[in-house]
Formats: C-alpha cells, sequence, structure tokens
C-alpha cells in the first residue's frame, strides 16, 4: 500500500522504494514531551514502523517546574532525562540536529550528513526563539538578560543573577504577545520569583511588563498576588504601557511605549516561532507556526509530514507539555492507521496544566478539545480553571498533584 | 516501576488490542504510577467518572474534564481502560 503510493507519488521516491523495505519508516524530529511520546507508542504498533528520533541532546530538560529551579526549590537535575528506555525500546536514536527535510523524497538530513528514510514524517521541534523580532534582543543578549525559555543554562543563569543581586534590587520582566510556549509560564515564573525575593531579598521588587491585557488563569494569579505579593510585584498590562519595544542588554533596560525601567536582574519572555526545522520543511506558514489536521496532525502544507506540540497550531490547545503528549498519542495512532492504509477515528483530546504561586500553593486549567470544521476547538461546558474562592487546602492539594503530573508524564515518556 | 507502568499503556495501544476510543489515549498523562486506572474494574471507573461528570462526585480536575464526554464515551474510556495491562 505505502509502497505502490510512492511508486504513484514520482519517481523521486523510488530508490528508497527499491531497497524493497517491507516495514514502513517513520522518523520523528525533537525527544520532547511531543517526539518522545510518538517514538514510543508507534513502537507498540502491530505490526510496528522502524521509528528513527533524531534529537541533538543527550539529555532532556524538561521546562514544566523550571521556575521552581529559577526560584532555588528545586535543582536543575530532576528537570533532566535520558533516553536510554527509549533506545531499549528498539527505536533508533541517532543524536544529531536535524538539518533539512526533503518532502519530495522524502528524507531527512542531520548536522553529520547522514539521511534518513520516512514513510512518514513527524516533526516535534518545540520552539526557536525569534532573536531580534524585540529590538535589542539577539542572542549575546540572552547572556545578560536570561529568558530561560528553554530549560538548562539559561535557567542557571537567571538563578544565578537572582542570587547576586543584591536586597533592594528591580528584577524586571517582559512578556511577549501571543502565541508562546505554556501560556501561564511568565505568571508562574514571576509569582516564584516574587517568593524568592520575599524570603530572601524583602526589599526588592518585581517589574512584569506585558504585552497582553488579558492572560491565563490571571485571576487566580492576580489573587494569589494581592494576598502574597503586595507591594513586590507589580504587573503593568498593554493597556498601562506595558509593553516592551526595546531592551539594552548592556545597561538592563527595559523599554516601553512611555518610558524606560533599568533592572538589576533582567528576564525576557522572547517572541519564538516553531522551531527552525519547521520552517525549512515549509510546513510553518507566515505566522511561523504550523498548520495541521487537527484529527491526523498531518501538515495542512506538506503531505506525509505530520506536526505536534509546541510547533503546531493547535486551536483552542495550548502550548503545553501535556497538550504536547496527548498530541503525540493521537498522532501516533493517526500515523499507524494511516500506514496500515486506514482512516483514522476521530479524536478528543484532552489538556491539563498545573501552575504554583508558590511551592505550595497550586492551581490549575482542563480543557477537552474536538476538532470542528477543521480546528480543535473547546467543547463547551468542559474544562476552564480551578475556582477562585477554593480554600487553602485545595492550593495545597493542587501544588502536589502537579508534582504528581510532573512525575507520572516524565515517567511515561522517558522511562 | 513506573516505567513498567509506562510500557504497559504503550502496549495497550498495540493493533492486538483494540484502539483507544476517543480521549482515552489522554488520561494516562496524570494515570500512571500515582493515581492508577490501567486493569482497574470497569464498573467501579465508569462510576467514577459519571460521577465526577455531575459533580456528585467532588474533584479539582476530573469534573471539568469529565464534562466533556457524554456517558457512552465515558463508558468506553472506563471499558478501554480496565483492560489496559496493569
Amino acid at each position: 500500500m505505502i509502497r505502490r503510493r510512492h511508486i504513484l507519488s514520482g519517481g523521486l521516491a523510488l530508490p528508497f522504494v527499491a531497497k524493497a523495505q517491507a516495514t514502513p519508516r517513520v522518523v520523528i524530529v525533537g525527544g520532547g514531551f511531543g517526539g518522545a511520546t510518538a517514538a514510543r507508542f508507534l513502537r507498540t504498533a502491530v505490526p510496528a514502523p522502524d521509528v528513527v528520533l533524531i534529537e541533538p541532546n543527550d539529555m532532556f530538560v524538561a521546562c514544566p517546574f523550571s521556575n521552581l529551579v529559577i526560584a532555588g526549590e528545586r535543582g536543575l537535575d530532576a528537570q533532566r532525562f535520558g533516553y536510554a528506555v527509549a533506545l531499549s525500546g528498539g527505536i533508533k536514536l541517532v543524536t544529531a540536529a536535524a538539518t533539512s527535510v526533503d518532502a519530495s523524497a522524502r528524507t531527512v538530513k542531520v548536522s553529520d550528513g547522514a539521511q534518513y528514510a520516512y514513510d512518514r514524517l513527524i516533526l516535534s521541534p518545540g520552539i526557536d526563539i525569534s532573536w531580534g523580532a524585540l529590538p535589542g534582543y539577539d542572542e549575546a543578549a540572552a547572556a545578560r538578560l536570561p529568558h530561560a525559555w528553554k530549560a538548562g543554562e539559561q535557567t542557571m543563569l537567571l538563578r544565578r543573577q537572582l542570587e547576586e543581586m543584591s536586597d533592594g534590587g528591580t528584577v524586571v520582566m517582559s512578556v511577549p504577545p501571543n502565541p508562546f510556549r505554556c501560556p501561564p509560564g511568565p505568571y508562574e515564573r514571576a509569582s516564584l520569583i516574587a517568593w524568592y525575593l520575599k524570603n530572601h531579598k524583602p526589599k526588592s521588587k518585581l517589574l512584569v511588563l506585558d504585552a497582553k491585557d488579558v492572560f491565563s488563569k490571571q485571576k487566580l494569579f492576580q489573587n494569589a498576588w494581592k494576598q502574597l505579593y503586595p507591594g513586590l510585584l507589580e504587573w503593568v498590562s498593554l493597556s498601562d504601557g506595558g509593553k516592551v519595544v526595546r531592551v539594552d542588554p548592556t545597561t538592563k533596560t527595559f523599554e516601553t511605549e512611555f518610558g524606560s525601567h533599568k533592572a538589576d536582574v533582567g528576564t525576557v519572555v522572547p517572541p519564538q516561532s516553531a522551531g527552525a526545522i519547521a520552517a525549512q520543511a515549509g510546513v510553518a506558514d507566515r505566522s511561523g507556526w504550523c498548520p495541521i489536521d487537527p484529527v491526523t496532525f498531518e501538515s495542512r502544507l506538506v503531505p506525509g509530514i505530520h506536526v505536534i506540540g509546541d510547533a503546531a497550531i493547535a486551536g483552542a490547545m495550548p502550548k503545553s507539555a501535556f497538550a504536547a503528549n496527548a498530541q503525540a498519542k493521537v498522532c501516533a495512532q493517526a500515523v499507524a492507521t494511516l500506514l496500515h492504509g486506514n482512516k483514522p477515528a476521530e479524536p478528543r483530546l484532552i489538556n491539563t496544566c498545573y501552575s504554583l504561586a508558590t511551592p505550595n500553593y497550586g492551581f490549575s486549567i482542563a480543557g477537552v478539545y474536538k476538532p470542528v470544521n477543521g480546528v480543535l476547538t473547546d467543547i463547551e461546558g468542559a474544562g476552564g480553571t480551578s475556582p477562585l474562592d477554593a480554600p487553602d487546602s485545595q492550593r495545597v492539594a493542587e501544588a502536589r498533584y502537579g508534582e504528581r503530573w510532573f512525575q507520572t508524564i516524565t515517567s511515561e515518556v522517558f522511562g | 516501576m513506573k516505567g513498567r507502568t509506562a510500557i504497559a499503556v504503550v502496549l495497550a495501544l498495540s493493533a492486538a488490542a483494540p484502539p483507544p476510543p476517543p480521549g482515552a489515549s489522554s488520561c494516562s498523562g496524570c494515570h500512571g504510577a500515582a493515581a492508577p486506572i490501567a486493569g482497574h474494574d470497569a464498573k467501579t471507573l465508569t462510576e467514577a467518572l459519571i460521577a465526577f461528570r455531575s459533580g456528585a462526585r467532588e474533584s479539582t480536575v476530573m469534573g471539568r474534564i469529565a464534562k466533556g464526554f457524554e456517558p457512552t464515551e465515558l463508558n468506553a474510556i472506563a471499558a478501554w481502560w480496565s483492560e489496559a495491562p496493569k
């Protein structure tokens, strides 16, 4: 079935068909919550396709809970995961960066020059930072004003800067317009930086300059801030002049349309787009993100390539680890079904996302999604956030549930 | 053994087992070693989901999630998880 389609689709595919390989081949780019999940689930289809997972890093460093690392409440080691279990499942792991996709030949080339042929390709490249999209914020600037929006060295850099700051200092944070990875992430970061300052440097201030007026879990965060961090954490909305238009990394100055703010420590949640391989493969549109079919996650732009996780335009689904994991399972099922020549069933997807206002004050947002007119849409009457008037015991419980979620999902994905 | 649970969940998706009904594959994002559901009694799982949906059983997130499914869909999800290896 697959081979016939290749033959019909043109001569370029023939050299790979000529290998007479009976087992279909799926190549996955990106070993995060989306790609690693897709790899593990695909390997268990019967018969299983050959699965190649292309990922440049030996270890994955998870973003969820990395705001606790910034606040000094957690070690970065708790965020690191290896691929040993993935390999034991028969997945071929290629530790290299995918550099180009040839969609007509159906091959992926990696940084050492090797090529991998696929019948179907799953791209889960996450985000790349759009250097320069915020004037003044380029790669060199990130060494002075960390983004810490990809967990790892940047996370530790921001942590060290906060530790080195003297009491009475000013921390400034810039938040971009939508869309970006982890919609509530900037506000959890603000909360946990405020928690650190309150406990260790109480004369300090945190200024959050936002390019938006509304944000995820807004009322929950703002209630918590009023209760926990009055006079310490100030959030400036777009309407109040919060949009940062330029940064100067040398002086650590954040310019808005209305004035400038000098920081002792600054962090920039950066403008971003789908990982660069998406644009190279032709699956990103002018927005920088990837339109997909909500049943199969196949690209709207290039057949045979599926896009999951933060890189995808997934309608009402947020760019979260839970969403990437849920999408990967649906996509793996759809790819296996397509490789068998069958039609995938219409899916339902769930998202659940916990945020912290302190290490013991958690709340959540959930959603259930189905395809409506080709777009993943919220199912009415379902989902939503934790109640605004919940007792402290529920905030504590949700902080613990968040930790358990992290343990569960990382063991499902990485073993 | 968290890893074993994850693999069990993975194996449950194989063609040898029926494919998961809509929504079911998302559950293991939270339900693994913590709050396990694989291999649990189908009737117990269904009753829990229906009670979360109606609000008869208190919850933090499960009520919000269960409201996204019809009772027949919750039945199918519960039945599938009850067949999944522990």
